[in-house]
């Protein structure tokens, strides 16, 4: 894996967070933490349970709003106040939680909030399952259950969808957050695939995932959480997986003593 | 990820006869339930019951809750409650009611009987329902009361508000135009009324096979042509049998001489008209239309029903859940003014007991109806049927001669067990 050519040529990064932090009832989740990504570039977030790798990628995605810290998307600082802002910036996540309707196929989940409607403003079901149709067969063609709530789904096929929701509508920024969690090896195969795939088209991505090995294969670089501070960012051409390992068990970049 | 074909779509398998008419099965079995109920009411009263007469007294007597018990389905889909409907119903009756007999003839004038009464009345009681509704929905959205707590305050405060504003007195008569939606009073007699079976089962139909057109031109599955011919035959046929019903019931001579009388003219012998569709059934229609299209077809329907199932979902998706609350808040307020109108004109004046108790009736239409107390799962139809099922119990043991405290028992006892049935049903089928 190269470096980022956009990187190296020092471009002005697709999204900085410089320096956020939240805090919930006086516990800081996030603390003064800040992480960058280029187009075209798979940054791999890393962290014990709880370390806050997901409430900081909530900051970006819209569900909370960041207490310090300055945001910029290509080089402009953008006020994220809600996931209806992040979405006009083309900044696309799949929650750890999946964040679906049960009660809602498959089809109303992938366009909710975005509804396809027909020139009389009414919710367009038949479009909507065609689409939907089309996207499941690139992610993952064993998928038939369209006319049935996603609560009749099982783990991986609902993970599916919800990853079919976030590439569908031409994201610029990606948010993973455990993405194959309950994907079988076919199925996360076919994401790792699909990462591959959005990052030749110039997407640039934030995975969290807590396999290392996956990491090391995937991403361009990672960054390593621990009790809501930074522990630093590596070149993964740089480190081995014990590296990484030591970073989040220890708290310490590589090279540096452990205290 | 070379495959870009979309999923291919299994041949259509083949099923006994329900499965290819695709009926859904908790309609069928509440229709059935209803049809049982007027069957044995009509054996217990030697025929009374199945009249055109007590089924066209029947339906109005439904409209007023099963309005409400539309609004209702929103709101508890949403995962709240309201327990102020009868309360706001009462306020909004109240605020007509004053608005008709007092302000608009005399404070400002118009005279007794102006022909702009009734609309006026109209507008300023459905924009006080929406306001009140709109106001308790900010409550629930915006300041995070629980909706059980903001309209438990409604109830008491709307039921007191009316009483304040009438000083507890009975306010009638009321002005003669806005009597035709209370039901007797204003029916559409017969030809309209097959005019409008017509125009409505042309309607079905085309939105039938409009909606088999959609999917067959996504090479979706749809169901054989026999199937889908069998239920527009269906449809149809129920709605000019409703129609024929309602057309049977014909006008007592008694009063249709006086009809004659008041316009000086003579009734010619042997005359029989037929009431025809009332007016505030043909309101009811058009709200369960109305809110059948809101819930499947808006993205305000879809929004609701997504909230309801995942309310945290609902806001990553960028749903504003707190303004969607207002709205159905506000909606709910109107529908209460809606049936407030139809309510006060039936009674042909405003009593101060008005609306007592319709919460609890609404809410148990709703609930009969299928609409799951935890959110996401309820339909207009069912909480329709709900609202008329319950009428029918009410009706039929006092028509019956039941005693008073049975025919409650046997409500109460009937809601615990419908739901009871439809937990049932959904384990049965794997729903949730
Ligand atoms: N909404 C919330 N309210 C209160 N505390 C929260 C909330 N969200 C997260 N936290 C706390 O913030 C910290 C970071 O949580 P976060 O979910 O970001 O962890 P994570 O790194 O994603 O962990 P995991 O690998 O288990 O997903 C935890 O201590 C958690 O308890
Ligand atoms: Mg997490």
């Amino acid at each position: 894996m190269t470096r980022n050519p956009k990187r190296a040529a020092g471009e002005t990064p697709l999204v900085e967070m410089d320096d956020v932090s939240i805090s919930f009832g006086g516990i800081k989740a996030v603390d003064h933490v800040s992480v960058d990504l280029y187009p075209g570039e798979v940054v791999g977030l890393l962290g014990h349970n709880g370390a806050g790798k997901s409430t900081l990628i909530k900051m970006l995605s819209g569900a909370y709003q960041k207490e310090t810290g300055e945001i910029r998307v290509n080089g402009q600082t953008v006020d994220i106040q809600n996931p209806r802002d992040a979405r006009a910036l083309n900044i696309e996540t799949i929650y750890q939680t999946l964040a679906l309707a049960d009660n809602l196929d498959a089809a109303s989940n992938l366009f909710l909030g975005r509804e396809l409607v027909t020139p009389l403003g009414l919710v367009d079901d038949s479009a909507m399952e065609a689409e939907c149709r089309k996207i499941m067969g690139r992610l993952n063609p064993n998928f038939q259950k369209f006319n049935e709530p996603v609560s009749a789904l099982s783990g991986g096929q609902r993970q599916s969808v919800a990853i079919a929701r976030a590439v569908y509508f031409n994201a610029k920024v990606l948010i993973m957050d455990e993405p194959t969690a309950a994907l079988g090896p076919h199925e996360t195969q076919m994401v790792a695939e699909l990462i591959q795939q959005l990052k030749a088209d110039g997407i640039g991505i934030f995975l969290i995932d807590h396999d290392v090995h996956a990491v090391m294969e995937l991403c361009d670089r990672a960054s390593v959480m621990k009790n809501g501070e930074l522990v630093g960012t590596v070149e993964i051409d740089d480190v081995t997986d014990d590296d990484l390992l030591s970073m989040i068990i220890l708290g310490k970049k590589p090279g540096e003593e452990a205290a | 990820m070379t495959d870009t074909t979309s999923q291919p779509i299994p041949e259509r398998q083949k099923g006994n006869l329900f499965q290819q008419l695709e009926l859904d099965l908790r309609l069928l079995g509440m229709i059935g339930a209803f049809v049982i109920l007027c069957i044995g009411f009509n054996f217990l009263t030697d025929g009374r019951f199945l009249t055109p007469r007590n089924i066209f007294n029947l339906t109005i007597q439904t409209v007023s809750v099963a309005i409400m018990a539309c609004g209702m389905v929103f709101v508890i889909v949403n995962r709240h409650i309201d327990l102020s409907v009868g309360a706001l119903l009462a306020t909004t009756s109240a605020i007509m009611a004053v608005t008709q007999t007092q302000i608009l003839p005399h404070t400002l004038g118009l005279g007794l009987g102006n022909p702009a009464i009734w609309l006026i009345t109209l507008l300023v009681g459905l924009a006080a329902g929406t306001l009140i509704g709109a106001f308790q929905g900010w409550m629930v959205g915006y300041l995070s009361i629980p909706a059980f707590i903001v309209t438990l305050g409604g109830f008491l405060v709307w039921r007191n508000v009316a009483w304040y504003l009438t000083d507890g007195q009975t306010i009638g008569p009321l002005d003669s135009t806005f009597l035709t939606f209370g039901g007797t009073n204003g029916t559409l007699g017969e030809a309209t009324s097959w005019l409008l079976a017509a125009l409505a089962a042309a309607l079905a139909i085309w939105g039938i096979w409009g909606a088999r057109r959609a999917k067959a031109g996504h090479g979706f599955p749809v169901k054989p042509a026999w199937a889908e011919a069998t239920l527009c035959a269906i449809t149809a046929g129920a709605i000019f049998g409703f129609i024929w019903i309602l057309n049977s019931y014909h006008i007592p001579k008694r009063r249709l001489e006086r009809m004659f009388e008041a316009r000086g003219e003579v009734m010619p012998e042997g005359l029989e008209v037929g009431y025809g569709l009332p007016v505030s059934v043909l309101i009811l229609i058009t709200v369960a239309v109305v809110m059948t299209i809101i819930a499947r077809r808006t993205r305000f329907g879809r929004y609701i029903f997504a909230t309801g199932g995942n309310p945290d979902a609902a806001e990553l998706s960028g749903i504003n859940t707190r303004r969607l609350t207002v709205k159905i808040f506000a909606l709910m307020g109107f529908l209460c003014a809606l049936s407030a109108v139809i309510a006060s004109a039936r009674l042909s004046n405003h009593s101060n007991d008005i609306g007592t108790l319709d919460e609890l009736r609404v809410i148990a239409a709703a609930v009969i109806g299928g609409t799951a107390l935890s959110g996401g799962f309820g339909t207009i139809y069912g909480a329709i049927l709900g609202a008329l099922i319950m009428q029918a119990l009410q009706s039929g043991m006092a028509m019956v001669g039941v005693d008073a405290p049975f025919q409650n028992i046997v409500v109460g006892t009937v809601l615990v067990l419908a739901v009871l049935i439809d937990i049932i049903y959904r384990k049965r089928v794997g729903a949730k």
